[in-house]
Parts: structure tokens; sequence; C-alpha cells
């Protein structure tokens, strides 16, 4: 045989190439996301529930905030009733963020862990308690 | 076959007529048109409230260089202020009565109106051009009769622009956050490529308060109120006194009046 070395050379380098991926990801594997909920308006709360149930809320709050954005722009109804029938406040940014002030570690946690960037915070609020965009944000 | 020249000739006539006669009822542009305006006027009538504005420019022209309501406005909404005439974004501004009515202009009237600036906004027509025009139905007719915007719907595409004979809408050709002075954290702000404009302060109706321009003014120039009801406070002060309104001849029915 010809050329032994070379192609085991070769062969060697391309199994590394094909799964480099794993190499270089190694230990660094997303862990489960664990969204956090202690902000202040969720620990002031009498009894630790959301809008919807947490199972609901986990599946189904993207189809939610669509309904919510649907009823208050397009039918100008800014109440949801929820299953429990209690009356909510549509607003994502004075509703939903207001108890889930924590961006970060609650909305983002999961969503990094998916990788999807819901584009709503280019318009709506991250509760920051910012004072002004002038110097701090440049194009985006 | 058993059918002739003479025969068929027949049938083939009869059927062309009962065709275009279908057709033509469906291709009348007038009849069309007619039902579709008719069924839109009644459907305005029926509604409880049409909300509308009256400005009263005898009272707001004493208060030079007053920019109450443009301010509120803006901090309420979170409009950019970018000194680009092209570029700018407004939702209520000032502009010459010369420019603002084009068409009832003369050069012998009153100095006095042809000094004043004007408070114009957004007319909330009754025949909104804009929502004819709007291919994702991102901007749409409230039955309240506030032409409305769902910001997220908008493609940037500015034929409501080119469409609207008032000026009241701008594109966002930047990003207009680094313009915003002061920020409201309540209320989005919009980004670019999305076109934006008075919307009454919908979302202040739903919670029973009055537009912000006119909470802000001081000198009661701006009034607000339901023009469907003969007892509100518009119907009252338009009763009473000459209102005009902006290119009316353009019979998109604007919704806010002008007292000189
Ligand atoms: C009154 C405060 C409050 C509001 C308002 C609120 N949440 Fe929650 N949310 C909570 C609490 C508390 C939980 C945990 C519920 C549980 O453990 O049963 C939660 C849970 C969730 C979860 C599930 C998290 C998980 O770990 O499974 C999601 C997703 C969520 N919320 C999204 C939203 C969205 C979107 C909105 C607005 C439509 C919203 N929340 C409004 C308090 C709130
Ligand atoms: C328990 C994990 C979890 C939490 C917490 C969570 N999300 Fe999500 N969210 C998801 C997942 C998973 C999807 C994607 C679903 C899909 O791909 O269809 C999603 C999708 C969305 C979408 C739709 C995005 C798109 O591109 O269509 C929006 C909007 C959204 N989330 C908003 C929020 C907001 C706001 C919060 C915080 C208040 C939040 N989510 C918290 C898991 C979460
Ligand atoms: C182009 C800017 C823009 C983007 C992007 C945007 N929004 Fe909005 N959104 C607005 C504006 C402006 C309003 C109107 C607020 C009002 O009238 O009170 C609004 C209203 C809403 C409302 C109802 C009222 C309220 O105060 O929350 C919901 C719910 C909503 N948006 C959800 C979303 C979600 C979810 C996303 C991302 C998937 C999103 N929006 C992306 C600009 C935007």
């Amino acid at each position: 045989m010809y050329d032994t070395g070379k192609i085991i050379v070769g062969l060697a380098i391309f199994v590394g190439l094909v799964t480099s991926p794993i190499w270089l990801n190694k230990g660094k594997a997303a862990p489960k996301p664990s969204p956090k909920l202690d902000t202040p308006a969720i620990q002031q709360l009498e009894k630790k529930e959301c809008v919807e149930s947490r199972q609901f809320m986990r599946s189904t709050h993207m189809q939610l905030l669509n309904e919510w954005r649907d009823r208050a722009l397009r039918k100008g109804e800014r109440r949801y009733i929820n299953k429990k029938g209690e009356k909510i406040y549509i607003s994502l940014q004075n509703t939903c963020m207001k108890c889930h002030s924590n961006k970060k570690e609650f909305c983002d946690t999961c969503h990094n862990y998916t990788d999807i960037k819901p584009y709503c915070w280019d318009c709506h609020f991250i509760p920051e308690g910012r004072k002004t965009w002038a110097s701090t944000e440049g194009h985006s | 076959m058993g059918i002739d020249r003479r025969s068929f000739l027949k049938i083939v006539g009869l059927s062309a007529l009962g065709v275009s006669s279908g057709a033509w009822e469906v291709l009348q542009p007038g009849e069309v048109d007619a039902a579709h305006g008719h069924a839109a006027a009644e459907h305005v009538e029926k509604a409880a409230t049409r909300w509308a504005m009256v400005v009263d420019m005898r009272r707001c022209k004493d208060e030079k260089g007053c920019t109450k309501c443009i301010d509120a406005c803006r901090l309420v909404h979170n409009i950019p202020v970018i000194d680009n005439p092209k570029r700018e974004v407004k939702w209520i501004w000032k502009e010459e009565y010369e420019h603002a009515f084009p068409d009832s202009h003369n050069e012998y009237m009153p100095d006095e109106l042809k000094e004043t600036p004007f408070i114009l906004m957004c007319n909330h027509c009754d025949h909104p051009p804009c929502v004819r025009v709007c291919p994702t139905k991102a901007t749409f007719k409230r039955p309240d009769g506030i032409v409305a915007m769902d910001y997220h719907r908008c493609i940037g595409c500015r034929f409501c622009m080119a469409a609207c004979p008032y000026g009241s809408r701008n594109l966002n050709w930047i990003n207009p956050r680094p313009y915003i002075k002061e920020i409201n954290n309540e209320f989005p702000t919009r980004m670019k490529g999305v076109v934006e404009k008075c919307n009454f302060c919908v979302e202040r109706l739903a919670k029973g308060l009055q537009p912000a321009c006119v909470e802000a003014c001081h000198c009661g120039a701006l009034l607000f109120g339901n023009l469907h009801d003969p007892e509100s406070n518009v119907r009252r002060v338009l009763r009473s006194n000459v209102s005009i309104r902006r290119k009316p001849e353009l019979g998109t029915h604007p919704c806010v009046f002008y007292l000189v």
C-alpha cells in the first residue's frame, strides 16, 4: 500500500473536523433553564400565581400575548378575563413585566435555551427604570 | 345534430346577454361604491360614540409660543425629537394657516389669522384614505371613529403617507430611541421602519382619561368629545360656533374642527 500514513492523517483530520461541534461545545451544554420568580412584585403576592396556570403559561404564553395584542389594539378591549374569572389589565409592559421584572433571569433563560429572540423589545420596554437613551444606546 | 345556424346564433346571443348583464351589475362602479358607502355611513351612525376634537384657535392664539399640548403628547407616547424635517416624527404639531388650509387662504384675511400657528393632528377621518391603501390592515378604523394603528403589522411601505392629504403620518427612518428626550416607561416606543401618527390616545380613553394634549392645554383651546351625543361638549360648541375643517372638499370627512 502506498501513502498509508497520509491517508490515516487525513482521516484523523476529517473525523476531527466532523465531530468538532461535539468537542468545542463539550462541557458547555446549556443547562436546563430555571426561570427565577423572586422579583419584588411576585414576593409581595399572597398567592404566587400567574395570570393563568403555570402549565398554561409555560406552553401557551406566546399565543396569549398575541391574543392580548389583538384584543387591545384591534378590538379596543383592554380587559382579559382569565379562566378563574379574574379581570386582568392587558399590557405586556405594565402587567407581565411588572411581575416578571427580571427579564434576564426569567424570559431570557428559556428563550436562550431554545434560541429564540422575540423582537418585542425593539419597542416594548425592558423593565430597568431607564430615564434616557440618548447616550446609553446607539443604533440597533 | 339538428341545430341550424340561426338557432345557434340565437342561443349564443341570449347567453352573451345573460352573462354580460350579470357582469354589468358587478362592474358598475357607481352602484357598488354607493352600496359600500351607504353601509359605511350606516355603520358610523349606529355606533354610540364618535370621538372628535375641537380646536378653538381664538383661545390658542393668545398663548404665543405655548407648546404644552405638543410636549404632553411627546412625553406620553415617547415621540422622538429629530431636527431634520425629512426624518421628524410628529403626532401633534404647529402649522401656518396658509399651509393648513391652502384652499381657503386669501391675502386680505386678518393678519392675526395669517400669523397664528394652527394646532394640527391626525383628522381621524370618516373616510380615511390611509386605511383604504394599507395592504396589511395595520391601520384601520375603530367603531368609535378613531383611525388606529396596529404597529405590529406595519411593514413600512408608506402607502398611507402618500394617501394622507394632511401629512399626519411619519415613518421612522432611524431608530427613534436615542432621540427620545424623556421616557415614559408605560408606553412602547416604535422602531425603525414603522409608520406612526396620533391615536387620539386610545390607551388613555381605555382608562377613562382625556387625551394627553387636552389635559395639558390650560387655556381650554382643545375640546374632545362624542359627536354622536347631541348634548356632548363638542356638539354644543359646534352648534353655537362656526367651525372649519381641513380640506373638506376631498371628501375624507375630518373629525378635527377649528374655531377661528
Ligand atoms: C401577578 C404577577 C404576574 C403577572 C402579572 C404575570 N405573571 Fe407570569 N408568573 C407569575 C408567577 C407567580 C408564576 C409562577 C406560577 C406558579 O409557580 O404556579 C409565573 C409563571 C409564569 C410562566 C411559567 C414559568 C415556568 O417556570 O414555567 C411564564 C412563561 C409566565 N409566567 C409568563 C408571563 C407572561 C407572558 C405574563 C403576561 C401575559 C405574565 N407571566 C404575567 C406571576 C405573574
Ligand atoms: C418556561 C420557559 C419560558 C419562559 C419563562 C418564558 N418563555 Fe417565552 N417562549 C418559550 C418558548 C419555548 C418559546 C418558543 C415557542 C415556539 O418556538 O413556538 C417562547 C416564545 C415566546 C414568544 C414568541 C416568540 C416568537 O418569535 O414567536 C414570545 C413573544 C415570548 N415567548 C414572550 C415571553 C415573555 C415576555 C416572557 C417573560 C415574561 C417569556 N416569554 C418567558 C419559553 C419561555
Ligand atoms: C414596532 C414596535 C413594536 C413591536 C416590535 C412590538 N410592539 Fe407590541 N405594541 C407596540 C405599540 C406602539 C403598542 C400600543 C400600546 C398601546 O396602545 O397601549 C403595542 C401594544 C401591544 C400589546 C397590547 C397593549 C400593551 O400595552 O401591551 C401587546 C400585548 C403587545 N404589544 C405585545 C407585543 C409582543 C408580544 C411583541 C413581540 C412579539 C410586540 N408587542 C412587539 C409596539 C410594538
